[in-house]
């Protein structure tokens, strides 16, 4: 059996600011969530309080991945125990390579299973990266380049889906990763994630917009208002929320509308 | 509430090292004359100067009186040298397995010498500086505080030249290309020496230099106090790169300049871990057309340390281009100063200066000064800078431990990332691949003290 992901009456706030006020919400390795919303629903902040950002203060609620209490857990923790955020804005690391940072990353996992494993082998780890980057498309130069430093939008969400690929974690939110990208690095970014679908990846994809959804087909789809999980369905919902916007919405479950 | 500062009166006391002592080394060694009386001379200069205060603009943050001369300022000389106490790691062949050249002095005295066949046939000279007075008087007495560093730079250059130790003498002839590197260390286990290095690149020659500053742990406080002069000749090209990993009971102070000449290039690199205290004056000055300078550093300061430069970047002709990287990554009470000078001289029109230096704070009781300057007197130059001074932004290392990396890992990464892009302008991969474990020994938080 799959790993389970549920989020249970999650209550989170920011400097005292409370954003989300009991989220509910379960995802199944395998499946694929969408998560959409207007600005400022609490989209990001259920993605971040999700993967322990120490800005993000859980007030109430529960959160269990694979049988654990995710909120005991630091963010490094809960990657190796198979969850994993790609970022809306990942931040530019200079000097520290993709491949010396994936290598990093690899070993650490396999550090926290046996401490006396000697980490994956460099040409082990090359033949891995090399593999995930001709399934995505990626130039093998990029393995080379600073971390998301002097990247374009594209090649930076670009970088997210390969860490994904490499990593292969049982679920995987996708924090707005349509965001600031044109149609055409849409698509590859998209058909990226595509490719690393399956019974193994459980999807969340966090997106104000259906474009995403179009090429990702979620099987459920789920609307995020004023912190709370206020409707779910199935792609339906994604298309009445394109065809209308939020703000139907906002009158029907009483929350005073924010831009949408 | 008012709160009263109280300052502390502050003692500057000079080191006990006296002028009988120096004539008595001097003569044990049967110096030459030319240099007894260059000694001399520097001795009444260093005697003409007070001991820097808290007063001077460029002392005003380096408080040394805690100092304690009663070791810090006894020279000693050993009399059998070990070379095992310097450890293998930094004896080893810089590049693969083919030792260039290895000098390696303990506490003043040459404890190893190494010199590849190769190299001597192409005509170098590498030895140490008492020697070369003997063999290559006309060679050293042009160049020994002639053309870079001079007495009269301060109370600490003023001494070296009066009491110098012992030195590495580099002479590199005209148009001859080195391939292999050459290797230089000063190791002390204890009290005080002073230590000279003079490198001269004659005119179309290149070569690259690593100089070494070791000593180990102690309770009991250690002095080195140095000088650093690099002399490239026209065309010439001087890759000198010098590490300093003291123990944390070391206070040095030293003095280093580069003189370059006609399209001349000097790319200079320091790594500065350890010492409890250091004050370094660098400076390169770009004397002839179309000179070429670069000073990066790197410097990482845990516990109490003080790491403490002032950088000159001189333009005294037209042309000329210098460039300065220096980074510093600070932890626990630490302290880092950088004071960085480019001067223009008139008439030195369509020069290129730049300076950078970048500090990370990795915990909040750490302290960086940045104090960037320009003086320009000539027209038609381009001369800028940039100073920074931030903290380990949480949000790279959250970045980073999100992809499994625990914390320590994730600011070992981060950190290493920090200083890349002035470790990678060491040529050799093994150094620093040190420095790297240097720094990770820093951040895992394994010092002794």
């Amino acid at each position: 059996m799959g790993a389970t992901l549920e989020i249970r009456n999650l209550h989170v706030s920011i400097n005292d600011t409370p954003i989300l006020k009991g989220v509910n919400l379960t995802i199944n390795q395998g499946e694929t969530h969408a998560l959409m919303g207007p600005n400022g629903s609490g989209k990001s902040t259920l993605a971040y309080a999700l993967m322990g950002h120490p800005a993000y203060t859980v007030d109430s609620g529960e959160v269990i991945f694979d049988g654990v209490d995710m909120l005991e857990l630091e963010a490094d923790e809960r990657s190796r125990l198979g969850l994993f955020l790609a970022f809306q804005y990942p931040v530019a690391v200079p000097g520290v390579t993709v491949a010396n940072f994936l290598r990093s990353a690899i070993n650490a996992r396999r550090k926290s299973e046996n401490p006396e494993d000697p980490g994956i082998t460099i040409p082990d780890f090359r033949r891995l990266l090399k593999n995930k980057m001709d399934l995505l498309g990626i130039d093998h130069k990029f393995a080379g380049r600073y971390l998301n430093e002097g990247f374009s939008g594209g090649e930076k969400k670009r970088n997210e889906v390969l860490q994904l690929a490499t990593l292969e974690p049982k679920i995987g939110i996708l924090d707005e990763t349509d965001s600031g990208l044109d149609i055409d690095a849409l698509r590859i970014v998209a058909d990226g994630v595509n490719k690393l679908k399956g019974p193994q990846l459980g999807i969340l994809v966090i997106t104000h917009y259906k474009r995403m959804l179009e090429y990702l087909q979620p099987s459920f789809v789920h609307m995020i208002m004023d912190g709370q999980i206020v409707e779910s369905g199935g792609p339906e919902l994604a298309d009445e929320i394109e065809e209308y916007g939020y703000k139907p919405f906002f009158a029907k479950h009483g929350v005073e509308a924010t831009e949408d | 509430m008012t709160t009263v500062r109280r300052r502390r009166t502050r003692e500057f006391v000079e080191p006990p090292i006296t002028w009988e002592s120096i004539i008595e080394r001097a003569q044990a060694n049967q110096e030459p004359d030319w240099l007894i009386e260059l000694r001399q001379a520097a001795w009444a200069q260093y005697q003409a100067m007070p001991m820097p205060t808290l007063k001077d603009e460029s002392w005003r943050r380096t408080d040394y009186s805690h100092i304690n001369w009663d070791s810090a300022g006894i020279i000693t000389i050993d009399e059998n040298p070990d070379i095992a106490s310097i450890p293998a790691a930094n004896r080893a062949p810089l590049i693969g397995d083919e030792q260039g050249a290895l000098l390696a002095w303990v506490n003043g005295t040459v404890a190893g010498q190494e010199l590849n066949p190769r190299l001597a046939e192409q005509g170098i000279i590498f030895t140490d500086l008492h020697t070369a007075c003997h063999e290559y008087p006309d060679l050293v007495r042009d160049n020994l505080f002639q053309k870079a560093m001079t007495p009269n730079e301060g109370k600490f250059a003023a001494l070296n030249a009066a009491g110098w130790t012992h030195g590495l003498f580099v002479y590199i002839p005209k148009n001859t290309r080195v391939e292999l590197p050459l290797h230089s260390i000063f190791y002390q286990h204890s009290g005080a020496t002073l230590g000279h290095v003079l490198v001269v690149v004659d005119r179309g020659a290149e070569v690259t230099v690593l100089q070494e500053y070791l000593s180990p742990e102690g309770e009991e406080h250690t002095g080195y106090i140095g000088g650093t002069e690099l002399i490239v000749g026209n065309g010439a090209n001087l890759r000198y790169v010098s590490l300093q990993a003291w123990g944390h009971n070391m206070y040095e102070f030293s003095h280093g300049r580069g003189h370059v000449m006609r399209d001349g290039q000097l790319d200079w690199v320091v790594g500065s871990m350890g010492s409890k205290l250091t004050k370094s004056f660098m400076q390169i000055a770009l004397d002839g057309e179309g000179a070429w300078g670069r000073m990066s550093g790197m410097f990482f300061a845990d516990g109490n340390q003080l790491l403490d430069h002032d950088t000159f970047q001189v333009h005294n002709q037209p042309n000329t281009t210098s460039d300065l990287l220096f980074k510093s990554a600070l932890k626990d009470e630490a302290h880092s100063v950088w004071r960085g000078m480019i001067r223009v001289m008139p008439g030195a029109i369509k020069t290129d200066g730049f300076q950078a230096n970048n500090n990370m704070l990795i915990s909040s009781t750490a302290r960086a000064d940045s104090i960037p300057g320009l003086e320009i007197e000539a027209d038609d130059v381009r001369c800028t800078h940039a100073a920074t001074i931030g903290k380990m932004e949480e949000e790279y290392i959250f970045y980073l431990m999100t992809r499994g990396v625990p914390r320590i890992e994730a600011e070992r990464l981060f950190t290493n990332g920090y200083f890349w892009d002035v470790l990678e302008r060491i040529p050799f991969e093994d150094v620093q691949n040190r420095l790297l474990a240097d720094v990770d020994r820093k951040i895992l938080g394994h010092h002794n003290q």
